[in-house]
C-alpha cells in the first residue's frame, strides 16, 4: 500500500546498503532526485540496474556508491560518454566497478519477465553478437516446437526500484504518460517500488483511461518531488534540459571538477532544489 | 544552377538521405543516422515512418533530437509505445524495413564494435555498447551504416562484435540462421559502398565530388575495392543542402544555450 513520504525517508526505509536498485526512465521520467538523495544518505555497494546508465548513474559511481552496474548503453545520449563510469572501469576510481552487459531488448525484456514472475527472458537475440561470449548471464534455449534457437538471460528481480512519473492520486495510484520506457515492468518487478511524482492529484477521473498506472497496491512509497526528473524531463511539465547533459560532459571530465560539483549541487542542498531548476525550462 | 559548397559530412548525411524510400519503416539511431532520416522526411520521402528505440513511432521532429528520448520525438509520434514492446512487437516481429547504424569500429563485411577498444576486460577505451544495435542488426530486414572514414575507425579486424554485420562474409549470416538481409549499404563523408553479392565485402560504388581512389584508400584500414564501373555521387541540390542546414540551426538552437539552474562550483562556469 503507497504511503507517502518525504523523499530522505522514503530512500531511508527502502534502500539499504548491497541492495540491487533500479532507478529506471528511459530518458523520459529518470529519477535524479531520488538518485541524489542515495547519494547523500551515502548509500554502499549498490547493484544497479538501468538500460541506459546515463547522468544520475555517473553520479552515483563518482561518488562510490556503487560495486556493479547491468546495464545496455553506458553513454550520454547525442552527447558522448560516461566520463565516470569509464574512470571507475579503466582506472578504478573512485572504486573498480563490476560491469555486466546486454543489450536493450534483453533488458526490456528482462524486465517484463521479472514483472510477470518468470525466472528468466526469452528472445530472438544476440544472433553473431560478442556478448554472448563475455556475459555469462546470456544462455540459450531451444523451442520445444519448431527448434529454433533463442536466447535466455535471467529476469531482473531488483530489491527496490526508484521511477519518476508525473502524477499520484491521494490514495497513490500512479499515472505516467509520454515516453513511458519500463517504469511499469520495472515497477512490478521489484520487491518495493519507490515513486517520485510532479503533483498530487484527488483522482484520476476524466483523465485518458488507459494511460499507464500502478495501481496503489504495488507502490510502496511515494514522494512528491516537483522537478524531480532533471535535468530528464516530465511529459506534460517540463522539458529535457539538453544543455545540462551537455555541460555534464564538461563537469565529468574532471574529478575534481565533479566533485566540487557534485558538493555544491548535490551534497549541499536538499530535493526541493529541483523546482527551482526547471522553473524557465 | 550553381552547385553549392557542401562539407563531407554534409554529402554524406544527404547521400544517406536519399537510400531511404518514401514507404520505409526506419528504425533511427541518434546521431547522423537521425540527421539523414529527417532529411528524407523533409524532401522525397514525406511519408516515411521514422521509429526511434525510445518507443515512438512515425515521429515528426521539427529538430533533431539529442537523445532517442526527447520530448519532441514523442509529441510529433503517431503513437508512443514501451520499450518492451518497441523491441518485442516492432523489432523482433520483423515489422521495420532499414535499421540505420553509426560505428566506432567496422569492417569490411559490415561488421560494427560500439563497445570497447581493446580487450574486454582490460579496454583501452570503454564506448558506451550495444543499446538497441545488437537486434537492430539482425532484425529489421536491411541495414544502412554511416561513418565517417579515418583509419581507426574502419580497420581490418574490429575488436569486438557488437553487432553482427555479414561476418566472415559469404552465407555466414545465414549459417547463423539469421534470415534479414544485414548491412545493405554502407555511407561515408567519401564514398558509398555496397556489399559484393557473393563475398559480402563492401565496394565502393561512388566517390563523392572532388574524392579520389586514393583518399579513400588512405582513411581505411584495409585493401579498399573498388567496382568496375565507378560513378560519382550526384552533388547535394541546393533543397537538399538546405533542409539539412536549417534542420541543424533549428537543432542548434533548441540545444544550445544553458538553462541549467545548478550552483557553480569555485573557478567553474557551470550554468553558464
Amino acid at each position: 500500500m503507497a504511503t507517502f513520504k518525504s523523499l530522505h525517508d522514503c530512500v531511508a526505509e527502502n534502500l539499504s546498503d548491497g541492495d540491487v536498485a533500479a532507478f529506471e526512465g528511459f530518458t523520459h521520467l529518470i529519477p535524479h532526485a531520488a538518485g541524489h538523495e542515495a547519494i547523500r544518505q551515502g548509500r554502499k555497494d549498490l547493484t544497479l540496474i538501468r538500460m541506459t546508465p546515463d547522468v544520475i548513474y555517473d553520479q552515483m559511481i563518482g561518488m562510490g556508491l556503487v560495486k556493479k552496474v547491468i546495464f545496455s548503453y553506458a553513454g550520454n545520449p547525442g552527447v558522448g560518454l560516461l566520463r565516470r563510469m569509464r574512470d571507475a572501469i579503466e582506472n578504478g576510481w573512485p572504486r573498480a566497478i563490476e560491469t555486466v552487459e546486454h543489450s536493450h531488448a534483453a533488458m526490456a525484456n528482462a524486465y517484463e519477465a521479472g514483472a510477470s514472475g518468470l525466472p528468466c527472458a526469452i528472445f530472438r537475440g544476440y544472433r553473431g553478437a560478442e556478448l554472448a561470449r563475455v556475459n555469462p548471464d546470456i544462455k540459450s534455449v531451444t523451442c520445444p516446437f519448431t527448434g529454433e534457437e533463442l536466447a535466455a538471460i535471467p529476469a531482473h528481480r531488483p530489491d527496490v526500484a526508484f521511477i519518476h512519473a508525473q502524477k499520484a492520486s491521494r490514495r497513490g495510484d500512479v499515472l505516467i504518460e509520454g515516453i513511458i520506457g519500463v517504469q511499469k515492468e520495472v515497477a512490478l518487478a521489484a520487491k518495493r517500488v519507490v515513486v517520485t511524482v510532479e503533483e498530487v492529484v484527488e483522482d484520476f477521473d476524466g483523465i485518458h483511461p488507459n494511460l499507464c498506472v500502478l495501481p496503489h497496491w504495488t507502490v510502496t512509497a511515494i514522494a512528491v518531488v516537483p522537478g524531480g526528473a532533471h535535468p530528464s524531463y516530465t511529459h506534460g511539465y517540463y522539458a529535457r534540459d539538453n544543455a545540462a547533459y551537455l555541460e555534464w560532459d564538461r563537469i565529468s571530465a574532471d574529478r575534481e571538477l565533479f566533485t566540487a560539483w557534485m558538493k555544491a549541487n548535490v551534497l549541499e542542498v536538499g530535493p526541493d532544489v529541483f523546482a527551482e531548476r526547471v522553473k524557465d525550462l | 544552377m550553381a552547385t553549392p559548397d557542401f562539407t563531407p559530412n554534409e554529402m554524406m548525411t544527404i547521400a544517406a538521405a536519399r537510400a531511404l524510400k518514401n514507404d520505409d519503416v526506419c528504425f533511427v539511431g541518434i546521431g547522423a543516422p537521425s540527421a539523414a532520416c529527417n532529411v528524407a522526411r523533409l524532401t522525397h520521402a514525406p511519408d516515411i515512418t521514422l521509429i526511434y528505440e525510445s518507443g515512438t513511432i512515425g515521429t515528426r521532429p521539427d529538430v533533431l533530437p539529442l537523445s532517442i528520448g526527447d520530448g519532441e520525438l514523442c509529441e510529433t509520434a503517431l503513437t508512443t509505445v514501451s520499450v518492451p514492446e518497441m523491441f518485442r512487437y516492432w523489432l523482433q516481429g520483423g515489422r521495420i524495413s532499414i535499421g540505420f547504424l553509426g560505428a566506432a569500429q567496422l569492417d569490411r563485411f559490415g561488421n560494427i564494435n560500439t563497445t570497447v577498444i581493446g580487450p574486454y576486460d582490460k579496454p583501452k577505451v570503454r564506448l558506451p555498447g550495444g543499446g538497441g544495435a545488437p537486434e537492430i542488426a539482425t532484425s529489421c530486414q536491411e541495414v544502412f551504416i554511416t561513418l565517417k572514414q579515418a583509419k581507426r575507425s574502419m580497420v581490418e579486424k574490429i575488436d569486438f562484435y557488437t553487432s553482427f554485420g555479414h561476418g566472415e562474409g559469404g552465407d555466414h549470416r545465414r549459417r547463423l540462421g539469421i534470415t534479414t538481409k544485414g548491412p545493405t549499404r554502407l555511407i561515408t563523408d567519401l564514398a558509398i559502398w555496397l556489399p559484393d553479392p557473393e563475398t559480402k565485402e563492401f565496394t565502393v560504388v561512388s566517390l563523392h565530388p572532388g574524392v579520389s581512389r586514393d583518399m579513400v584508400q588512405e582513411t581505411c584500414g584495409w585493401t579498399v575495392r573498388f567496382a568496375e564501373s565507378l560513378e560519382e555521387t550526384p552533388p547535394p541540390t541546393e533543397l537538399e543542402l538546405g533542409t539539412l542546414r536549417d534542420l541543424q540551426a533549428r537543432t542548434e538552437k533548441a540545444h544550445g544555450g544553458s538553462k541549467t539552474k545548478s550552483a557553480a562550483p569555485a573557478g567553474a562556469s557551470a550554468g553558464a
